[in-house]
């Protein structure tokens, strides 16, 4: 195919004038990135502080939950499929509480996604639903901004109730159930008290101490460990 | 330029503003006669506050494009119009979603998704590609202006209808949007209010802007209707 000189000049200047619209674009998107990076990251920050504050009340303790972190393995009890993080609350250098990820799986729309903060006696500090997809008005009760329901997990722990008492009010457990939705409040019920499990089995390598990466993957590897050891327990047990 | 020229012009274009306003408000309304952007508009208007921000979003992306577009006049080719008006749209909307992230954080969250879902709604590219192609940067901009202004207070009374029905609220969570002084500004119609789940469900928003377009068209029915009455009533006089 043969262009003329006219039809040739067409396409140079169309393809140019698009070329220089889309460097424009681009240079005005990157331009704003850095303008606006660090307030995105500090907000992103404030954020999930504000929420761990929710579980952990920030007098309670004095160092930076932020950077006091651990990365755990996935677990079978915490359903967790990727690695998530722990963070740890200390004051003057004693442990206080730790706030982690578990996902209760049987939600009637899919995953809903717990932070559950443990303290180091073994009781609940506080349990906030993350994300979820249960029927707004039914099972977004769970939700802190819709009823106090998930307050009622405050300072519960394995013993208090017992096992029997970790379920809903209708399953014979005392956790009430919500009109018209029974299934979210069972599955979350049933997080918090396999979330409480594995705490009690992993507690110590959940507190221990280490704020440098190449030393907390060691300690992943010693948690994966431990954790193969008592999946396999539970397998026994019943 | 005499005087009188220079006062028809300038009538002209007040007559040019009046009916661009009222195309955009009412007569060609985005979300209740050209019925473009309906999906962020039924996804987001669960509260007046998520409605008036993805509202205001949406109008400051019109008006940023359509003045662009109106700018770019005599460099646009046919041939290529469409890519940079989305270009132009993608990094617009790009730079809202950032300063959104950064300086309304909470608010962005709520919104999700919906704020990058803005390219892909066609009113902007309509406007672009209808009006700001052919007109001068002072219309444009007032068009992409009005234009977001009635899709805004559409969003606005819709998110108002859903949110007193379905939580028997208004102006939640407007600290999101406000600030601390926000917190202020929610009203409770009833402490006691059991809720209305169809209201808050995807189907409450379908209901809901049938309704609007119901009314609108009621409110043009009774328009029309009066002004033929008036017509026939001149008539007799005129003959």
């Amino acid at each position: 195919m043969n262009f003329s000189s006219i039809q040739i000049k067409n396409i140079v200047t169309t393809a140019s004038l698009l070329t220089l619209f889309a460097v424009t674009g681009a240079a005005l998107v990157g331009v704003t990135f850095i303008q606006t990076e660090d307030d995105i990251k500090y907000n992103e920050k404030l954020t999930l502080l504000r929420k761990l504050n929710n579980i952990i009340p920030a007098e309670s303790y004095d160092n930076d939950l932020l950077l006091d972190s651990i990365i755990i393995k996935p677990s079978r009890l915490l359903s967790t499929k990727e690695e998530s993080l722990a963070y740890r609350a200390r004051k003057n250098s004693q442990n206080v509480a730790v706030v982690f990820s578990s996902i209760a799986p049987g939600g009637y729309n899919g995953s809903i996604h717990l932070l559950v903060g443990v303290k180091t006696d073994g009781t609940l500090s506080g349990v906030r639903v993350v994300k979820h997809r249960e029927t707004p008005g039914l099972g977004d009760v769970v939700e802190s901004s819709r009823s106090n329901w998930i307050l009622g997990f405050n300072d519960k722990s394995l013993s208090k109730p017992n096992d029997k008492g970790w379920k809903v009010k209708r399953d014979g457990g005392i956790f009430d159930q919500f009109t018209g939705a029974t299934i979210t409040p069972r599955a979350v019920v049933n997080a918090v008290h396999n979330a409480l499990l594995y705490f009690e089995k992993n507690q110590q390598m959940l507190f221990s101490v280490n704020t440098d990466q190449t030393e907390a993957k060691t300690k992943i590897e010693t948690i994966a460990d431990t954790e193969a050891d008592t999946e396999i327990d539970n397998s026994k047990q019943p | 330029m005499t005087d009188d020229t220079l006062k028809q012009s300038s009538n002209q274009t007040n007559k040019q503003t009046k009916t661009i306003s009222q195309n955009g408000l009412w007569t060609n309304n985005v979300a209740l006669v050209q019925l473009l952007g309906l999906c962020p508009l039924l996804a987001v208007t669960g509260t007046i506050i998520n409605g008036l921000g993805l509202g205001i979003a949406t109008l400051i992306t019109l008006v940023l494009s359509n003045s662009i577009v109106s700018l770019i006049r005599p460099w646009l080719k046919s041939e290529i119009r469409i890519p940079i008006f989305v270009l132009i749209i993608a990094s617009i909307v790009t730079t809202i979603e950032l300063s959104m992230n950064a300086w309304f954080h909470e608010l962005y969250l709520v919104l999700g998704i919906f704020i990058p879902l803005i390219v892909t709604n066609c009113s902007i590219i309509a406007r672009a590609e209808a009006f700001a192609s052919k007109n001068n940067l002072f219309d444009s901009a007032l068009d992409g202006f009005m234009m977001g202004l009635g899709f805004t207070l559409v969003l606005v009374v819709l998110g108002g209808m859903r949110e007193l029905i379905g939580f028997g609220t208004l102006f939640a969570n407007a600290q999101l949007m406000f600030g601390p002084v926000g917190e202020t500004m929610t009203i409770t119609i009833s402490e006691n209010y059991p809720g209305f789940l169809l209201a808050v469900l995807p189907p409450g928003a379908f209901i809901g802007l049938g309704l609007l377009i119901a009314l609108k068209n009621i409110i043009d029915k009774r328009q029309s209707a009066q002004q033929t009455v008036v017509i026939q009533d001149a008539e007799p006089a005129a003959s």
